[in-house]
């Protein structure tokens, strides 16, 4: 079902009927397909792994990491890919990636990696990468899919920071772990669960959803 | 045969799919070793550092460390390169090469995965005097207290393990306790909300102490500090 919405809000024929790469592949990602607030993609990620700013951060950017390379792959290869085994093709490219974002964040920092734990490995099923491989990178020119890639990931990026600031400034009472409160400040513990993922969502989908709403009466 | 028959795309042939699927899973597994390769070293070194980091905090008040592998006449000898194999503690000394404790790795079933501890054992008062969680994946915010929670390390300050006057076991095996009702000190008092995290590392240390305290106590003559500061 996800991967359907994603198709319908990117697919669109103004994109991709046009073989240029614009800005608008870049721009539409940040704001007005916003991956998480908008397609509401790759929930598991962004719920999961949004408790601090600092693994948001993370996160993020290894998602777009991935998201540009096997963007770049997948378009590059698109006549060379049988249709009918595209996505075995697409999830062995994703795969590829994504060990090697986990051996590189690895080698930055072990408890970086410690904090990520499982969720590296499971970018690989991120309905985020593969639904931009299958909607739009195995239909569009290399500098176009990068664009959107960027586009999206740092949207994703965004969309995560979002979810962990508020997570970690109510939950734990720090922001990138300086302390913001007085010590007399109770923490919120139920921000860094999952349930309080689910509240931190809301309430920005609901910003979102207020703010399109507004849009489109003017 | 006539065109109408035909499909929309015509399929591609097996050999067309078996040379795109071969020819990516090449590429991709070229991509993974190089980059393997690549951070290998890296990696080794920062997970030899966060250990070494983690040996300081057990031990307090050391300057160096070594690490020892016990031999088959029951003697600690430094090994060089750190296999995993065999079975492996890390001393730490003073500046005038006085043994000041043995860090001891140990790991259990916590509430999400294995829990990999250390702690340090300080032979001459027969104590636990420090504890450090090294690897865990216990729930944050309620779990993952077993890291954090002051009250709880506390505990490890100053375990007893005393050995039974023969030598050959631990007095009173660590036990952990329910939050509050710590009255002994070889007693582990819980966490509220961390119940079974809490229990878990009670339990990793009193089975890991019951076996390796006497060996350690029994054998630690046969430490030798290492010649070069670390």
């Amino acid at each position: 079902m996800s991967a359907k919405i994603g198709e319908k809000s990117n697919g669109g024929f103004a994109t991709t009927l046009k073989n240029s790469p614009s800005t608008d592949e870049f721009i539409k990602g940040l704001w007005r397909d916003n991956p998480v607030f908008v397609q509401v993609l790759g929930m598991c990620p962004v719920l999961a792994v949004s408790n601090t700013a600092e693994n948001a951060l993370a996160m993020g950017l290894a998602t777009a990491f991935v998201l540009l390379m096997s963007n770049i792959l997948v378009s590059s290869l698109r006549n060379f890919i049988p249709k009918q085994v595209r996505i075995a093709s697409y999830i062995l490219i994703i795969a590829t990636f994504v060990t090697i974002t986990d051996y590189v964040i690895q080698a930055i920092s072990v408890e970086l990696h410690k904090s990520l734990g499982a969720f590296i490995s499971l970018i690989v099923v991120n309905c985020l990468i593969l639904s931009r491989a299958e909607a739009f990178a195995s239909k569009n020119s290399i500098g176009s899919s990068a664009l959107d890639a960027l586009g999206m990931g740092v949207g994703f990026t965004f969309a995560l920071f979002c979810l962990g600031a508020v997570r970690e400034l109510l939950g734990n009472g720090t922001f990138f772990g300086l302390h913001f409160f007085p010590d007399t400040f109770q923490e919120w513990i139920v921000m860094i669960l999952p349930a309080g993922g689910f509240f931190t969502l809301a309430i920005w989908l609901l910003i979102f959803n207020a703010a399109k709403a507004r849009k489109s009466e003017v | 045969m006539s065109e109408s028959t035909m499909t929309y795309t015509s399929p591609a042939s097996s050999a067309k799919m078996l040379r795109a699927m071969v020819g990516i899973g090449i590429v991709c597994a070229l991509l993974i070793v190089l980059t393997f390769e690549g951070t290998l070293p890296r990696i080794e070194k920062l997970r030899a550092e966060a250990l070494q980091k983690a040996i300081f905090k057990v031990i307090p008040g050391i300057t160096k460390t070594g690490t020892y592998q016990l031999n088959a006449n029951n003697d600690f000898v430094a090994i060089e390169n750190e296999e995993t194999a065999g079975e492996i503690v890390y001393a730490g000394f003073d500046d005038n090469d006085r043994l000041i404790g043995v860090a001891v790795e140990a790991s259990g079933q916590g509430y999400a995965d294995i829990i990999r501890i250390l702690y340090g054992y300080d032979p001459e008062s027969q104590k636990i005097i420090g504890f450090y969680v090294l690897e865990s994946k216990e729930t944050p915010g309620l779990g993952d207290k077993i890291e954090k929670d002051p009250s709880f390390l506390a505990n490890f300050a100053g375990l007893d393990v005393s050995l039974e006057d023969d030598l050959s076991s631990v007095q009173n095996e660590v036990v952990p306790v329910k939050n509050g009702t710590k009255e002994n000190p070889w007693e582990v008092d819980g966490i509220t909300g961390a119940t079974i995290s809490s229990r878990a590392i009670g339990n990793i240390i009193g089975a890991s102490t019951q076996y390796w305290v006497p060996i350690i106590y029994n054998n630690s003559k046969t430490f030798k500090a290492p010649a070069v500061t670390n």
